[in-house]
């Protein structure tokens, strides 16, 4: 059991998480803390497992056979390991959404695309969708943009504003963490700056853990920041002492560009 | 040697135009066209000869007796030529098959696509693949021996010819061909489409229809439009087992002739060509290929409308 200030400031814990591809050992024993309303990214070289830690998060490897969890991660305030084979991937899922990289809006319209966490939860009423896919394209700020044209399909949206529509749908659930990976890498570099700017209003409603290959981007919008490198966690602070005064000189070389 | 390898690889100096290499292009393309012709050119010739076959049989029979007359009887002394009867046959045996073969073939592919392991996968489609292999006449005779005694046995009136009993054989035909094609337009859809249901918390039977269907709508239309031109022309498990008296009815519990039972009938008996009761395949063929047509073009359409975008 966490005690009471931890758990308050803790969103959740990952203890001695490892994760097998097969046979492939791909993180190994990484351990830290999420903190509550806060973002924390995660950076690191291709390859280096930030984008499999952020799917441990959601059970999203589940649905490939042969991967493999081993050790924990606990959401708080419940402090249940949501890895354990007893707890239910979906479930898992209904409190903690995704961002994917490329923006993957359904061929539905724009409505139905925010609306559908919600419909696949069972919301039937009309008024209370209504609400909800309102509040969630406001706070994903695509309200105005789309707000007289709801029933187009999604596709014809731009790419940010796709992208924009995949946050809203994330967003119109309510999750307690919103995962990121790599949301701009498909963007330009306007579309991008909204999208940080997004980011960076959300932590007040939600704990945000976010990939990505920026630096820049790192810097300007986390709070934390988790260094990878080949399966392991290297260093994890605040984001100003990792970017300032890294602990580590490995860190400090991939942060100034010598490597990676 | 060398000095060849050289003017193959070192273009530097070098700005002309090769003779030898647009001949060489020209050469395969030309032959890429005429197979790609090839089937235009079939498909013409048989609108050719459909349309001008019918014509002898149009100065003889006019238009509006062929479309309205309830009487197909061109064999009879007392002669009739009214399409419809065949019509009605066609359409009530195709929706009897269809009836089976599309909700059929939608869950075996729902099934394949999205929630069999690998293994399973791989044994039921070379299976179900299979059942698309067996001789239509083999199908008739199913139909005619095996499914219509056991339908007997539940509706003790259908006669020992039947448009249900022939429909449904025919749906069961007819499966392979929508799952299969269903399936494949279903597992064309990217992962990342279905990482994002998944993500927001839905099963996969939620994934599958309310995700990956709309997404691979445009394939399965297809599916679903080759199902009814497969119908619409089967020939052999109708001329079997649905009996060949053409029929005004839409009861499928009656025996009829579809069109192309007809045509085999006419084709096969000893009528004289150049009699109008020859001629009358030839519009009964054209009659086929005009409601074959018109599937595909609302398939086309529907295609159209519905391109896949992921």
């Amino acid at each position: 059991m966490q005690n009471n200030s931890e758990s308050k400031e803790y969103k959740s814990h990952v203890k001695g998480l490892n994760f097998y591809y097969g046979a492939f050992h791909a993180l190994k024993n990484i351990n830290m803390g999420l903190h509550d309303k806060k973002i924390t990214a995660l950076i690191g070289p291709s390859g280096c497992g930030k984008s499999t830690f952020l799917r441990c998060f959601n059970r999203m490897h589940d649905l490939y056979p042969g991967n493999r969890y081993e050790g924990e991660i606990v959401l708080h305030p419940d402090d249940v390991n949501i890895l354990s084979s007893k707890v239910d991937p979906i479930e898992v899922r209904m409190r903690i959404s995704m961002v994917f990289q490329k923006p993957n809006p359904f061929p539905k319209s724009i409505y139905e695309n925010v609306a559908y966490g919600l419909r696949v939860r069972g919301i039937k009423q009309r008024a209370m969708l209504d609400e909800k896919v309102e509040n969630a394209l406001r706070n994903s700020a695509l309200w105005e943009e789309v707000k007289d044209r709801l029933n187009d399909l999604a596709f014809n949206l731009s790419g940010g504003q796709q992208q924009r529509l995949c946050i809203a749908r994330a967003l119109a659930t309510d999750p307690e963490i919103l995962l990121f990976d790599e949301p701009t890498s498909a963007l330009d570099p306007i579309a991008t700056a909204s999208i940080e700017e997004l980011i960076a209003d959300l932590k007040d409603k939600v704990t945000i853990l976010i990939v990505t290959h920026n630096m820049q981007q790192a810097a300007r919008v986390s709070d934390f920041t988790a260094y990878m490198y080949l399966g392991e966690l290297i260093e994890f602070d605040e984001t100003d002492t990792i970017f300032i005064k890294p602990k580590h000189k490995q860190t400090e070389d991939y942060i100034t560009g010598r490597f990676g | 040697m060398s000095d060849e390898l050289d003017k193959k690889t070192n273009y530097a100096g070098r700005l002309g135009y090769s003779y030898r290499r647009n001949l060489h292009e020209r050469f395969i393309e030309a032959i890429l066209f005429l197979s790609a012709f090839l089937s235009v050119i079939i498909m013409l010739s048989i609108v050719v000869m459909l349309v001008k076959e019918s014509v002898v049989f149009f100065q003889y029979v006019s238009l509006w007796e062929f479309l309205t007359d309830t009487q197909w009887t061109p064999l009879f002394d007392d002669a009739h030529y009214g399409i419809l009867p065949l019509v009605a046959g066609t359409v009530v045996s195709s929706a009897v098959a269809l009836m089976v073969a599309l909700p059929l073939g939608t869950i075996i592919a729902i099934y394949l696509s999205e929630f069999a392991p690998f293994a399973v996968r791989e044994v039921a489609k070379p299976f179900l693949e299979l059942l698309g292999g067996i001789p239509t006449v083999v199908y008739g005779y199913f139909a005619l021996l095996f499914v219509t005694p056991l339908l007997q046995m539940i509706f003790p009136e259908l006669p020992g010819f039947s448009l249900l009993s022939a429909g449904l054989v025919m749906g069961i035909m007819i499966i392979p061909y929508v799952s299969s094609m269903t399936e494949d337009a279903m597992r064309a859809v990217p992962m990342h489409l279905r990482e994002g249901s998944y993500a927001m918390g839905a099963t996969r039977f939620q994934t599958a229809v309310r995700v990956v269907m709309p997404a691979a709508f445009s394939g399965i239309a297809a599916a679903y439009i080759l199902g009814i031109s497969r119908a619409v022309g089967e020939t052999m498990v109708v001329a079997i087992a649905a009996g060949m008296q053409p029929n005004l009815t839409w009861n499928p519990m009656e025996p009829a002739a579809t069109i192309t039972a007809y045509i085999v009938q006419v084709s096969l008996g000893d009528l004289p060509h150049g009699s109008i009761g020859y001629q009358t395949i030839f519009a009964a063929g054209l009659t086929l290929l005009l409601m074959t047509l018109v599937f595909n073009i609302i398939g086309h359409l529907l295609r159209k409308r519905y391109r896949e975008i992921y």
